[in-house]
C-alpha cells in the first residue's frame, strides 16, 4: 500500500501523513458503530429494544446524533482542576490507545508501519494510556475521579505482565515479534492459528484475553469507571468533546486488543478456508470479523457478570494469571524443544 | 463545626472536628462524600465515608433530604382516613404494606372487624407487595455489585405485579386502596385467575433470577462474609425484616406477633445460613429476600383458594370515624421489616399524634456496624443489602 501511495502522491512526507490517518478512518466508525452495537445487544439481553428511532432502521444513527450533541457541548473545565493536565489527558490517552494501530496489520496488504518489534511496540504504547488517565483523575481534582484514576493505574500496570507473558508464549513459538510475519507463520486452514494448533497456546490466550478485559477496563473488571461505586471514574469531571474523546479511545482500545488477540491467537487476516477466500481484501473482512467477534464476547462479559472488588481483582491478576502464564512458558519451552 | 479549643495566649488555635466523628482525621484519611447524588445510595442519602486508601474507617450516614413531615401531616389531617396516601408515599416501593399497617392500626383503634374476603385480599395485596418490593431490592442489589440484566429482568416480573394492582385500583405506584374498614374497590372478577396467573409464571422465574446472579460465583464472592452482621448486634440494634433473618434471627411478625389472617396460613420463615461465607453477610440477607419470594408465593396461591367470592368490601367502613380518646401500638410485617403504627387519639375526628416506626430508618442505623474496615465498594454492597427506602427513612 506505501509503494502504491507513493506512486500516487510523489511525497514521502504526505504519504506519511495519509498512512497515520488511515486507522483513524477505521477507528471512528468503529467506535460509533460499537457504541450502537453494544446498546443494541445490551438491550436485547435485557428485554428491551434499544434506540429504535434515529435514522430509522433500528436507529442505526443514534450515535452519530450524539456524537453531535457532544461536540456542540460547552466546554467545562472544573475551576479547581489543574487546567493544563485537564486538557492534555484525553489527549494523551487517545494518543496511546491510536498509536497501538500503526502496528496492527489489517490485511497482508496493510499494516501502517511493518516494524520488526511490532508486538513490543504495541505493548509498550498502549501504556501510554494510564499516564492519561491517572492525568485525568488527578487534574480533575476530585476524589471519586481520583480513586478511579488509581484504581485504573494499579490495575493496567498489574494486567499487562499476564497479557505480556501470554503473547510472550506466542512469540517464543513464532520465534518473531513482527506481527505480519506471525501471521503468515498461521496461514492455511483454521486448524494452523495458534490456539488451535497448540493446546498451550490456547491457555494463554484465554489468559490473554482475560488480562485484556481488564486493561481496557471491561466488566467484570471495570473497577475504575464502577458506575454504581465512582459514577464515572476518571472521567466524572469530562463533558462535551473532552468525554467523547475519552469514550473513543476506550472503544479504539477495546478493537486494538481484540485485534491483538485474533492476529496472534486465531489468524489474523488468515481465511480459515485454506486458499479459500484469500486476498487482501477478503483479509481484511476476515481481521474486522475475528476482533468484532472479540469485541462481542467482551459486551456480551459486560452484561453478564457482576464487578470484582479491587482486592479480588489484583488477586486474580498476581495470585492467578501470572503463575499460570509462567506455566505456559515453561510448558511452551519445553513443547518447541520436543516438537522441533 | 469549628469549636475553639483553646484561647490561651495571644494566638487562637482552632481544631477542627468534624460532626458524629468522635476525633479529628489522621493524616492518611480523607472523607469522601457518597451522595447525595449517588447511584448507589438508592436516593437522596448521604453517607460520609472517613476513608483510608480504600478501607472504609468509619460511614457516618447523613439522612433527611426527603423528609415531608409526614407525622405532622397526620395530625392535620380532618379525619383517619386521609392519613392512607400519604402512608403510601413513605415505602413507595412497596405502597401497600404502608396502607395494610395504618389500617391495622386504625381498626384496632376503633374496634373494627373486616370481613374475610377483605382480610384475604389485603393479604394478597401485601405479598403482592412484597414480591415487588424483593423484586426492586434484589435487582438494584446486582446493579449495586455491577450486574445491569438483572435489574431489567426484576423490573420485567415486577410489571405483571403492577398490572394486577392496576387492574384492582386503578394506580400502579401509590395506591389509596386499604381504606380503614375496607377496600378502596371490590376486586375484579378476573382477580383470583390474575393472581394464580401470576403465581405460575413467577415461581420459574426465582430460579432463573438464581442462576443469572445468587449463585454466581463473582456475586458471592463479593456478597459472602462481607457486611457481617452477628445476631446479637442485629438484636441490639433493632433491626427487623430480611436484615435481622439474614443474621439467622427467626422474627417474622405474620407468625409472631400475627395480624389480619396471616395464622391461618401457612408459610416458612427464610433465615440466613452462612451457607457461602457466615451468618448475617450480604448474601445472606440477599437469599432471605429470594426465598421470601417463593414463600409469598406460597400465602398468595392460598390466600387465593380461602378467599371468599361473595360480599361487600365497604361494609365495615364507618361512617363517621371518630375514635375514643385512647392510643394504639399496631406493628407489621413489611417488605423492609417491622413497620409500627403509634396513633394516639384525642377523641376529634383527626388523629393527635402519629408516630411510625420506620424499618428502614432503624436497619440504617446499624449500617456503620456493618461497614468499619470494609473497602469503599463493600460499603456499596451493605447499604445495597439492607434494602432501604428513602422516603421511610427520612418520612
Amino acid at each position: 500500500m506505501k509503494e502504491f501511495l507513493i506512486s500516487l502522491l510523489q511525497n514521502q512526507i504526505l504519504v506519511y501523513t495519509v498512512m497515520a490517518f488511515v486507522p483513524l478512518a477505521f477507528v471512528v466508525p468503529f467506535a460509533l458503530f460499537a457504541v450502537w452495537w453494544e446498546r443494541k445487544i445490551s438491550a436485547h439481553m435485557q428485554d428491551r429494544l434499544g434506540p429504535m428511532r434515529t435514522g430509522g432502521w433500528h436507529g442505526w444513527s443514534q450515535t452519530i446524533a450524539d456524537i453531535g450533541k457532544l461536540i456542540q457541548k460547552e466546554d467545562i473545565i472544573p475551576a479547581a482542576s489543574d487546567h493544563f493536565l485537564f486538557k492534555l489527558a484525553p489527549y494523551i490517552v487517545f494518543t496511546g490507545s491510536y498509536a497501538a494501530y500503526a502496528a496492527i496489520p489489517f490485511s497482508a496488504a496493510y499494516v501502517g508501519s511493518s516494524i520488526n518489534i511490532g508486538l513490543f511496540y504495541v505493548i509498550a504504547i498502549s501504556s501510554l494510556v494510564v499516564v492519561g488517565l491517572l492525568m485525568a483523575g488527578w487534574a480533575s481534582n476530585n476524589k471519586w475521579s481520583l480513586f478511579g484514576a488509581l484504581r485504573s493505574a494499579a490495575q493496567i500496570v498489574s494486567y499487562e505482565i499476564p497479557a505480556a507473558l501470554a503473547l510472550l508464549a506466542v512469540v517464543m513459538v513464532a520465534g518473531t515479534f513482527d506481527l505480519q510475519e506471525i501471521n503468515r507463520l498461521q496461514g492455511g486452514w483454521f486448524w494452523h492459528w495458534y490456539a488451535f494448533s497448540n493446546p498451550l497456546l490456547f491457555l494463554a490466550m484465554v489468559i490473554y484475553f482475560v488480562s485484556s478485559l481488564a486493561e481496557v477496563n471491561r466488566t467484570p473488571f471495570d473497577i475504575p469507571e464502577a458506575e454504581s461505586e465512582l459514577v464515572a471514574g476518571y472521567h466524572t469531571e469530562y463533558g462535551g468533546m473532552r468525554f467523547a474523546l475519552l469514550f473513543l479511545s476506550e472503544y479504539a482500545n477495546m478493537f486494538a486488543v481484540s485485534a491483538i488477540a485474533s492476529t496472534l491467537f486465531f489468524g489474523g487476516w488468515n481465511s480459515p478456508f485454506g486458499n479459500a477466500l484469500t486476498g487482501p481484501w477478503w483479509g481484511l473482512i476476515w481481521f474486522v470479523a475475528k476482533g468484532m467477534t472479540f469485541i462481542f464476547i467482551q459486551m456480551w462479559l459486560r452484561w453478564t457478570l457482576p464487578r470484582l472488588r479491587v482486592d479480588q481483582l489484583m488477586y486474580v491478576a498476581w495470585k492467578v494469571l501470572i503463575p499460570f502464564a509462567f506455566v505456559i512458558i515453561f510448558g511452551v519451552g519445553i513443547w518447541t524443544l520436543v516438537v522441533r | 463545626m469549628i469549636t475553639t479549643a483553646t484561647t490561651d495566649g495571644p494566638t487562637i488555635r482552632r481544631t477542627e472536628t468534624i460532626p458524629g466523628l468522635r476525633r479529628s482525621l489522621r493524616a492518611h484519611e480523607m472523607i469522601v462524600n457518597m451522595g447525595p447524588q449517588h447511584p448507589s445510595t438508592h436516593g437522596v442519602l448521604r453517607l460520609e465515608l472517613i476513608v483510608d486508601g480504600e478501607i472504609v474507617v468509619d460511614v457516618i450516614p447523613h439522612i433527611g433530604y426527603l423528609h415531608r413531615c409526614f407525622e405532622k401531616h397526620c395530625e392535620h389531617m380532618t379525619n383517619y382516613q386521609q392519613v392512607v396516601p400519604y402512608a403510601d408515599r413513605m415505602d413507595y416501593v412497596a405502597a401497600m404494606s404502608n396502607e395494610f399497617g395504618y389500617v391495622v392500626a386504625a381498626e384496632r383503634l376503633l374496634g373494627i372487624k373486616v370481613s374475610d374476603k377483605v382480610e384475604f385480599t389485603r393479604v394478597i395485596m401485601a405479598e403482592l407487595s412484597r414480591i415487588a418490593s424483593h423484586l426492586i431490592a434484589l435487582g438494584t442489589y446486582g446493579m449495586d455489585i455491577g450486574a445491569f440484566t438483572p435489574f431489567l429482568f426484576c423490573m420485567r416480573d415486577r410489571e405483571h405485579i403492577l398490572d394486577i394492582f392496576e387492574t384492582t385500583c386503578g394506580a400502579r405506584l401509590l395506591y389509596n386502596y386499604m381504606w380503614i374498614g375496607g377496600l378502596s374497590h371490590d376486586p375484579p372478577a378476573s382477580f383470583k385467575d390474575k393472581v394464580r396467573d401470576f403465581c405460575r409464571y413467577f415461581k420459574p422465574k426465582i430460579n432463573e433470577l438464581n442462576e443469572l446472579l445468587s449463585y454466581n460465583k463473582i456475586f458471592i464472592e463479593r456478597t459472602a462474609g462481607v457486611g457481617v452482621l452477628p445476631p446479637e448486634v442485629a438484636v441490639n440494634y433493632a433491626v427487623s425484616g430480611p436484615t435481622l433473618r439474614g443474621s439467622g434471627v427467626q422474627w417474622d411478625l405474620r407468625r409472631n406477633d400475627p395480624y389480619s389472617v396471616y395464622d391461618r396460613l401457612q408459610f416458612d420463615i427464610p433465615v440466613g445460613k452462612g451457607i457461602k461465607g457466615r451468618v448475617g453477610d450480604c448474601w445472606d440477607r440477599y437469599m432471605v429476600r429470594v426465598e421470601e419470594m417463593a414463600q409469598s408465593v406460597r400465602i398468595m396461591e392460598q390466600a387465593v383458594e380461602m378467599m371468599p367470592s361473595e360480599g361487600d368490601v365497604q361494609s365495615a367502613i364507618p361512617k363517621r370515624i371518630r375514635p375514643a380518646a385512647g392510643e394504639v401500638y399496631a406493628r407489621t410485617e413489611t417488605p423492609k421489616g417491622e413497620l409500627g403504627y403509634y396513633i394516639v387519639s384525642d377523641g376529634t375526628a383527626s388523629p393527635f399524634r402519629v408516630k411510625v416506626k420506620a424499618p428502614s430508618f432503624v436497619n440504617l442505623s446499624a449500617l456503620p456496624a456493618m461497614s468499619r474496615g470494609a473497602m469503599i465498594s463493600d460499603v456499596v454492597a451493605i447499604l445495597g443489602s439492607i434494602d432501604i427506602v428513602l422516603g421511610e427513612v427520612d418520612r
